[in-house]
């Protein structure tokens, strides 16, 4: 007992870094690219030419407001199904924006909804809301 | 009840005409000198946006063009109609013409408040140019009605952008943070005061502003730097109302002698702010907020306003094209506006998160 101890503490030390260790450079850095991923949603929320028509998300949605994004996935009684906030992102943008649906990894969605988020930082989730 | 307060605004024949459902409401006229009482349409926020050529965003000109044929379909007619500013969303000339091109189907005579997306492009000098002063009052049917601009601001900030359109495109961002408070100012405060001492103090008074003449939220600029300065102008008058337009959504308050109402805007509603959950935010407590809209339906929770005013009160009835329109109304009992169906009773559309 006592000797396999021993050797497993001496394996522990041999290795490199595990899985389950990071460092607050690591944390840094993480939010940094969140952030970094944040600010390219505000710009992609604020730019006349992600739609066709000069009309932008923040037009109607000022600091993301109204766009709860808590609340989903949800039913939504227009696509008779639960929808996604992305799908949603994707309504706005043909609709008010006159412009064309992004796919829902395209680095501009990923970024919105980023953005969305974190303008929403501490709601509870809620999902299926109404 | 007289037989003018049960007749509808819009002539149900005629509005057939425009599309089948339309925002009917009744009068209530409940005071004796039926000759003071008269009627008025309060049209506000049509953000006509120009893309280029001839092409202007379509949503928020058909907001404006309906709201003008339902407005030349009141009877009885009003007396005049108000517009409540930013017509024009970026404060070009082919938005402003464009605006005022759709507004000119009007039948009754329109008076204009400055609206930020007019004005921060040429400050004003285009706007002015077209329709005159910036600031003006006129009497009508013994009320004194008078005209601010109150989305001046800071010459400091005017002064330190590069070219007209980058000031205009950070004013233009409701949240940009860039953005700076907006005032009546020194100037017009002092004009306000000059043109109110020669009114009795019995004379009921409205008022027209762009941006609220009270402060429920600065980070939207739901909000005016001198409100308090120009109420204090307002206070020795009896009867006192402010109408004001920007926030997009209905609100209502009572402060002192002063009622406060709100336009909805003809291009898109906003959210209220409490529903930005970073801020701490001030909507009047009074206010029963409108119903959510609904995106799918591209007229839903904006509309416009027709006004009764009687004995220097107003009715104000919110006209909504896809929902149950609303009426407030000073109850002269309370001394406050009120929600004639709502106040007491909410729904859960009138919930927002």
């Amino acid at each position: 007992m006592k000797r396999t101890t021993i050797l497993l503490g001496a394996l522990l030390l041999a290795a490199p870094a595990t899985g389950d260790e990071f460092t607050e450079a690591d944390l840094e850095r993480w939010q940094a690219e969140f952030q970094a991923v944040v600010k390219r949603g505000r710009e992609a929320f604020t730019d006349p030419k992600l739609g066709s028509n000069g009309v932008v998300c923040a037009q109607c949605h000022p600091n993301g407001a109204n766009t709860h994004p808590e609340t989903y996935p949800k039913f939504q009684k227009q696509l008779g199904r639960v929808a996604e906030l992305w799908e949603m992102v994707n309504w706005c943008i043909q609709n008010p924006l006159e412009g064309e649906p992004l796919a829902a990894d395209d680095p501009r969605m990923i970024a919105l909804q980023a953005y969305i988020n974190w303008e929403r930082r501490g709601a509870r989730l809620a999902p299926g809301k109404h | 009840m007289n037989t003018l307060s049960r007749r509808s605004f819009l002539k149900r024949g005629a509005g057939a005409a425009v599309g089948g459902l339309l925002p009917l409401s009744l009068v209530e006229v409940a005071f004796a000198d039926k000759s003071r009482n008269f009627t008025f349409a309060y049209i506000s926020d049509s953000h006509i946006q120009h893309i280029k050529g001839n092409k202007f965003v379509r949503n928020w000109d058909r907001g404006l063009i309906r709201a003008v044929a339902e407005t030349n379909l009141m009877d009885p007619k009003p007396d005049f109609v108000m517009y409540g500013g930013d017509l024009a969303q970026l404060g070009t000339r082919a938005e402003l013409d464009h605006g005022l091109d759709l507004l000119g189907a009007l039948r009754p005579r329109t008076r204009f408040v400055m609206g930020e997306h007019d004005y921060y492009l040429d400050l004003g000098e285009y706007w002015s140019k077209l329709l005159g002063p910036q600031w003006y009052s006129f009497d009508h049917k013994g009320v004194h009605f008078v005209v601010l601009n109150s989305i001046l601001t800071y010459d400091k900030w005017i002064n330190k952008w590069s070219t007209p359109e980058e000031r205009m495109n950070v004013m233009a961002g409701l949240d940009n943070p860039l953005g700076s408070p907006f005032m009546v100012g020194a100037a017009q405060r002092a004009w306000l005061k000059k043109d109110l001492a020669k009114v009795s103090k019995d004379t009921p008074v409205v008022v027209f502003s762009h941006s609220p003449l009270q402060k429920i939220y600065k980070g939207w600029n739901f909000w005016t730097e001198d409100a308090e300065q120009v109420q204090a102008l307002l206070k020795p008058f009896k009867k006192v109302t402010v109408f004001y337009g920007h926030v997009h959504q209905i609100q209502y308050n009572q402060i002192g002698n002063i009622s406060f109402y709100s336009a909805m805007a003809t291009a898109w509603p906003w959210p209220y702010p409490g529903t930005y959950n970073q801020k701490p935010s001030h909507l009047p407590k009074l206010t029963v907020e409108m119903n959510r809209a609904d995106p799918f339906f591209e007229r839903d929770a904006t509309g416009w306003q027709f006004i009764d005013v009687w004995s220097g009160r107003a009715t104000v009835h919110y006209s909504l094209p896809e929902n149950a329109p609303r009426t407030v109304a000073y109850n002269a009992r309370t001394g406050r506006p009120e929600d004639t169906r709502y106040q007491n009773k909410r729904i859960p559309p009138q919930k927002h998160y």
